[in-house]
């Protein structure tokens, strides 16, 4: 055991001294102490408390924060099934019995060996091949009952993950329809050689200037994208060119870049393909941002799910230091100085959202922050910062390239350009397309192959469920804004399994901050639930609407106010499939007097006659 | 002419100083909006929710809200007090709140607020979860049953004490406070009677062992007076507000 210690604690000095011993840098020093130790125990909490002078507790409640940090050991083999409702459509709950079946285990408990536990965690960002799972945080797609048979036996005789077929952790880019963004033909460097061409609002060319100094070559980098009239593609759609400008005016000592690649909307995969395929794009597009802001650092936010994509990304940074792409005096302009790393989250979709992204960033728990102040002007370190999605880096990059002029030709007059649509659920082709905006849902629909489509889920659990009546509405900031996903449900699909389903994923990644969406989305879980059971009554669908007026009125963020959205929208188009399930009854106690004997029977192993009440009784 | 800024709060005329928020400048005016994470001493997170209020028909969080100029605020009115209940049931249900047996009832901030905002019932179904009691300590009692997570004593440890006592872990529904030890318990952590840390608890949480109910019941701080009116007796006291901290949440 001493020596067992001994090493872990000469591994976490070299994990503190990699990150050279910075507090800001306590996340990534967390996730690398699980990855090399198992979990993080007690006796590392104190070596790392001692290491980078912050209370343990405050480590703990670090740690507590992300799903994929453990306290306590948690098997050898951490199996975690993606719980999307398109995980769950093709089978993963029936798959995850298997295997709980097969290594005699209970969802969430470790087997009393040690060896592994078995769990659900949210969308992996896999819904294009799925059913998909996590094996200690490694990617695994298309799981089949096959499949599942052989990752039994590969754990149950303790074969290494890396000695796995790789076709298990094999993932596919599925790029079904292409645009100017996926089409481009842009190599390394080419997007900033032109911003430095580019003439200057006057129409003349002017010397390159440090753009730490701001002036200059920036104004025209920041005049394109404005003139272009990009928008983020996050899903809220706040003009690039806008945040772009107001970071640079805005004081500060140092200027960040941040690219939001922390895809954690359920059915959003768009970013693990630009990532995959379009690597140098993004990272061209956070240099064009940094030679327009006057940024010397920036970061990429990596969700853990994508940690598979870690050392590839690291290659291509290296690759484009190496071509003097980033680094000092990039492509040999004086001053302009910029480099990135790469930050990877633990399981919590809160980060997305951009001032809990910053407090991730910075090392804590990922509570999203008080606004204003914004990012633009307190964002990283309280410095100003840009922080865009991973299309957005991209689309801007492309802008530059093609020109404003031409790309505001795409797409509407209010949504220009195009955009990366992640099409998962029912429907024969599922993967990504690229669309100009303003495209409607029935096209996407007739793309994709779907038939007898009932509804679609637009941008995700927090998005929009679009039903058969709607379907000409068009994909777009003045109709329907989205982040990219684009969920199917044909007509066998109960739209009611949907939102619970959502419903589930709010309760679960909400951050606990504010009063109304902890203990809100605990609330709506248990009304769901019971719905589901066949309990609820009308008085339970009309607590939704009182619940759904709180968390909007009162939420400290979108997460909070857009919870109970998948409810009253697929209440409003398919309020029959709530009605099916309830008791006619105006009110029914929550408290069901033969549920609770549930633990006792299960204690005791029976589930006879004799072990529940008669219905009378109950 | 140099007027004192000031802004209408349901119709008042309310001036403010510059840096003051919405609920510093009600408070120090005379006027009550509920509120339970704010603390006229320690800098604002706006995590309760409870002081709520409209401006220009927006919601938004009075302790956070800086003051503006001819800003219109609507906070007493049914709409925001219906809310506010809710927001109160939700805490009683989240924890295990049982007043005719808690030492802090009567001095306890949330079943005074509740009674200010004429709570009946709880509403919704109680989540009773397990929270074990830490007793280790030789002179101070923890009861984790009656949290409300509002990180006034992670805020008070942390800023004034200097010593880190409490933080929060978990999130969501399982969010938790915790205490600064390897074992868990209070007696390893260098919590001391005198801290600052045991006088800000709003409910009954924080305990000093040994000196139970040495006021009856009927003759505590809200027994007197309703919160409405402790909270701006207490408002005066903001000379060190604006501090930052480290510690909690949602603070940067």
């Amino acid at each position: 055991m001493a020596a067992d210690s001994d090493r872990h604690f000469a591994d976490l000095d070299s994990i503190l001294d990699r990150h050279a011993r910075d507090p800001n840098a306590l996340l990534q020093i967390l996730r690398e102490t699980q990855e090399c130790c198992g979990y993080i125990s007690a006796a590392a909490i104190g070596r790392l408390s001692a290491a980078l002078d912050i209370p343990r507790a405050r480590i703990e409640g670090v740690a507590g924060f992300y799903s994929f940090l453990h306290l306590q050991p948690h098997g050898e083999y951490r199996v975690l099934f993606s719980d999307n409702i398109t995980d769950r459509m093709l089978g993963s709950q029936a798959l995850m019995e298997q295997m709980c079946r097969q290594l005699w285990l209970q969802p969430g408990k470790v087997s009393e060996d040690g060896l592994v536990s078995i769990n659900t965690t949210s969308c992996t960002g896999m819904c294009d091949q799925g059913p998909a799972m996590l094996v200690n945080g490694r990617a695994i797609t298309r799981v089949t009952q096959q499949r599942v048979q052989e990752i039994g036996s590969l754990i149950r005789n303790r074969t290494p993950l890396a000695d796995w077929p790789a076709d298990f952790f094999r993932v596919e880019d599925n790029i079904r329809r292409r645009g100017p963004l996926l089409d481009n033909r842009i190599a390394p460097g080419d997007v900033l050689r032109a911003a430095l061409l580019l003439p200057t609002v006057r129409g003349e060319l002017v010397e390159p200037r440090s753009p730490s100094t701001g002036s200059g070559r920036t104004e025209n980098i920041i005049e394109a994208i404005k003139q272009s009239g990009l928008r983020g593609r996050g899903g809220a759609g706040f003009p690039t060119g806008l945040k772009w400008e107001a970071c640079r005016n805005a004081p500060g000592e140092a200027r960040h870049v941040v690219c939001n690649a922390d895809e954690g909307e359920p059915g959003t995969f768009k970013d693990r393909v630009l990532l995959t395929r379009q690597a140098d794009l993004v990272f061209e597009g956070m240099t064009l941002c940094a030679l327009a802001i006057g940024a010397q650092h920036g970061y990429l936010y990596l969700r853990g799910e994508y940690r598979y994509l870690l050392e590839p990304l690291q290659a291509v940074l290296q690759r484009r230091r190496d071509n003097n792409l980033l680094g000092s005096n990039i492509l040999g302009q004086n001053g302009f100085d910029f480099d990135i790393a790469i930050h990877l989250g633990a399981g919590a979709y809160i980060c997305g959202e951009e001032s809990a992204l910053i407090e991730s960033l910075e090392g804590k728990r990922g509570i999203p922050r008080n606004r204003p102040p914004f990012p633009v002007t307190h964002g990283y370190q309280q410095q100003p910062t840009a922080l865009d999605n991973v299309e957005t880096f991209c689309s801007a990059a492309l802008v530059v390239q093609m020109g404003a002029e031409n790309y505001r030709a795409i797409g509407t007059p209010k949504s220009t350009g195009s955009k990366l649509i992640s099409v998962s659920g029912d429907c024969p082709r599922p993967g990504i397309y690229e669309y100009p905006f303003g495209v409607s849902v029935r096209d996407v629909l007739q793309d994709c192959g779907a038939v007898d489509a009932r509804a679609v889920q637009v941008s995700g659990p927090s998005g929009v469920c679009v039903a058969e009546s709607e379907f000409d509405r068009k994909l777009g900031f003045e109709d329907l804004p989205t982040a990219g996903a684009f969920m199917v449900f044909d007509d066998s699909r109960d739209l009611f399994e949907v939102a619970h389903n959502f419903v589930h994923f709010f309760a679960h990644e909400s951050c606990g901050f504010c009063t109304p969406c902890r203990v809100g989305t605990a609330l709506l879980k248990q009304i769901m639930d019971k719905i589901a059971a066949g309990r609820g009554t009308r008085y339970d669908l009309a607590e939704i609407e009182h619940l759904n007026l709180v968390l909007q009125t009162s939420s400290h963020c979108g997460l909070g106010r857009t919870a109970c959205n998948p409810v009253l929208h697929t209440l409003r188009h398919f309020r029959p499939a709530y009605e099916n399930r309830l008791k006619s009854l105006d009110f029914e106690p929550a408290f069901d007097l033969d549920g609770a004997l549930a633990r006792a029977r299960q204690m005791t192993g029976r589930d006879d006659a004799g072990a529940h009440l008669k219905p009378e009784e109950a | 002419m140099n007027e004192t800024p000031a802004f209408q709060l349901d119709g008042a005329t309310i001036p403010f100083e510059k840096g003051q928020t919405v609920m510093q400048a009600a408070l120090a005016a005379g006027r009550y909006i509920p509120h339970l994470c704010y603390h006229p001493e320690f800098k604002p997170h706006g995590s309760c929710k409870l002081c709520t209020v409209k401006v220009g028909g927006r919601t938004m969080a009075a302790c956070t809200m800086p003051a503006e100029t001819g800003m219109q605020v609507e906070s007493n009115i049914e709409e925001l007090n219906g809310l506010r209940r809710t927001l109160v049931q939700m805490l009683f249900v989240e924890g295990n709140h049982f007043c005719p047996s808690c030492e802090a009832s009567g001095n306890c901030q949330l079943q005074a607020t509740a009674y200010e905002l004429q709570m009946m019932t709880p509403r919704f179904n109680e989540f009773y979860p397990d929270r074990p009691l830490d007793g280790s300590h030789p002179d101070i009692l923890l009861d984790f049953n009656r949290c409300i997570l509002c990180e006034l004593c992670v805020r008070a440890s942390s800023e004034v004490d200097g010593k880190n006592v409490f933080a929060l872990s978990g999130r969501g529904i399982t969010k938790h406070l915790i205490v600064n030890a390897e074992s868990g318990l209070l007696k390893d952590t260098g919590m001391a009677l005198t801290d600052k840390a045991m006088q800000v608890c709003p409910v009954g949480v924080i305990l000093k062992k040994g000196r139970g109910f040495s006021v009856p019941i009927g003759k505590r701080r809200y027994d007197q007076r309703p919160v409405s009116a402790q909270a701006l007796d207490d408002a005066p006291r903001q000379a060190d507000a604006g501090g930052s901290c480290a510690a909690c949440e949602g603070s940067s």
